[in-house]
């Protein structure tokens, strides 16, 4: 992890009326950085980070995103980031290589660069045998990874991931964060927004929001001790019931 | 017996989702289904439930057969699915007096086992269901399964996608729910939750991997286990995997999970060898197994 801020965030707010979603929240991420963005439903973070994604509009406030700003260069933060919903995005109804393609080019690839990233992804996900299978047949656990590379296909500064794990079987789960594990030492800063918190505690470094506000962030372990608990699970109790 | 399963199997076209399953769930246990997406969990609902009939084997639940009594299963059964299916359309005073209805009951007349969770969603009463927030919806779902005061009480999933404060709320329903003599069969993908069972079956592939304690199930696990920590997770996660007489690696949070397959390990040796690639801050402490650790031995 480099000390390069690749998202910084400054009194970031979005309101919808009356309503307040995102209150005033300022913190930023450096390259390389896997960072927890937790809250419980309705707390804000999915306002916030369609915010930092360049899909909403913020009120107020400032944010630089991949070194681009919200407001004014929203279409050149969409391609410089991955993203990776806790929904399967991929076509059910393609091949594994027909996804890569058709991701590829939306992405702006060459054909050669794109021939040549398949083949790499291919191979380092084991997926030889079922590259010309349809992804609907795949496990779980493979789509999940396989959706990951494909967020990481343009090499894009930061890759948000939203809930990535869940429901996965704990192995094919560990498979996955040594994956993150390895963007990130690439240089890949990886932002994840969850409310699993065990998820939490794979992070370098968490943030909390709790009615809009950022109430918490800092490492798993400086939490855990400054809240005296033994797990994020509790850490997020505390700050959540007041 | 509440539940009485023997040997159901139950294959759609190829996928084979259920194999030879057999248990047992006693009157007034709190039993807990874990594993993965996939693994069966909700087949096993579906069957129980009389939505389903498996190939082989055959099932109790409150004493009636899963077949031949089918309609004795639905009158004495609360049925809670993991994807929310009351009506939307519907406020959640409507959908609670709906299903009261159905089964020939009325709110007040069961009011007092659901009193304690329907306060919480009193005050949005004339809402729609649809309109609601996650945690709300879970706890009308609650409502509706348990208005009929249901004999054995089927919950599929209901922790999914549910933050921790609702999560927490919700265990704490069902050890009330328990203490009025319902049974309990309720399954997770969460490992955590495990814990907050009676007993447990760990499940994966439509295979029962084990059936225990939560505490006996920890127990068995025979290896000692390693917490190491260092600077660089990632090399320390490859480096792990290099080392000789590696038995399993596996990230846990903020530390790796270490096992060795020697019985003279020496974490000494491990240390150096750490240092050897490199790596600073390294810690290596002996931690004992959770729920998670058994679960992968078995699945492995």
């Amino acid at each position: 992890m480099s000390n390069e801020k690749v998202i910084q965030v400054e009194g970031l707010t979005k309101m919808f009326g009356d309503f307040t979603a995102v209150n005033d929240i300022t913190f930023e991420v450096n390259k390389g950085e896997i960072f927890g963005f937790l809250g419980a439903n309705g707390a804000g973070k999915t306002t916030a980070m369609k915010m930092l994604i360049g899909i909403s509009k913020p009120t107020s406030g400032k944010a630089k995103v991949a070194g681009f700003d919200v407001f004014k260069h929203a279409e050149d933060i969409k391609k410089n980031i991955g993203y990776m919903s806790q929904k399967f995005a991929l076509y059910d109804d393609l091949t594994v290589k027909e996804n890569i393609t058709f991701f590829g080019g939306i992405y702006g690839l060459p054909r050669k660069r794109i021939k040549e990233k398949s083949n790499v992804l291919i191979e380092e996900l084991g997926l030889e045998q079922v590259a010309n299978k349809l992804v609907g047949s795949l496990p779980l656990g493979w789509k999940q990874k396989l959706s990951f590379s494909v967020s990481l296909l343009h090499d894009p500064k930061i890759v948000f991931l939203d809930e990535p794990t869940g429901g996965v079987d704990p192995i094919t789960r560990r498979q996955f964060w040594e994956m993150i594990y390895k963007a990130a030492n690439n240089g890949t800063t990886v932002f994840v927004t969850t409310h699993y918190m065990d998820e939490a505690e794979y992070c370098d470094r968490v943030s909390i929001m709790v009615n809009g506000k950022i109430e918490a962030l800092d490492t798993p372990k400086k939490l855990k001790e400054q809240f005296k608990v033994a797990n994020m699970n509790d850490v997020f109790l505390k700050l959540a019931r007041g | 017996m509440s539940i009485s399963i023997s040997n159901i199997s139950k294959s759609y076209k190829k996928a084979k989702a259920l194999q030879d399953i057999s248990f047992d769930v006693k009157p007034g246990e709190l039993f807990g289904l874990i594993g993965p997406d996939g693994a069966g969990k909700t087949t096993l609902f579906r069957v129980l439930t009389t939505l389903l009939i498996a190939n082989e084997g055959n099932a109790t639940v409150a004493g009636f057969d899963v077949v031949d009594d089918y309609k004795s299963i639905r009158k004495n059964v609360g049925y809670m699915p993991g994807k929310f299916s009351l009506y939307q359309d519907l406020t959640v005073e409507e959908n609670l007096k709906f299903f009261a209805t159905i089964f020939g009951t009325t709110i007040e007349e069961n009011y007092d086992l659901i009193k304690e969770i329907y306060v919480q969603i009193e005050p949005f009463k004339d809402r729609r269901a649809g309109k609601l927030s996650g945690g709300m919806k879970q706890k009308l779902a609650l409502c509706c399964a348990l208005i009929h005061k249901p004999k054995v009480l089927f919950l599929d999933e209901p922790t999914t996608g549910v933050d921790p404060v609702s999560r927490k709320e919700f265990w704490d329903m069902l050890k009330r729910l328990q203490q009025k003599h319902i049974t309990i069969l309720v399954s997770t993908p969460y490992m955590d939750e495990a814990a907050l069972c009676d007993r447990i079956a760990l499940i994966q592939d439509g295979k029962i991997l084990e059936i225990d304690s939560p505490e006996a199930i920890v127990k068995n696990y025979t290896k000692q286990i390693y917490n190491v920590r260092a600077n660089n997770m990632y090399l320390l996660i490859n480096s792990l995997k290099e080392y000789e007489y590696n038995h399993s690696v596996y990230p846990f949070g903020e530390f790796v999970h270490y096992t060795n397959s020697r019985t003279d390990f020496n974490p000494e040796n491990l240390k150096v060898f750490l240092e050897s690639k490199s790596l600073i801050d390294i810690e290596i402490k002996k931690t004992v197994a959770t729920i998670e650790d058994t679960f992968m031995e078995l699945a492995k």
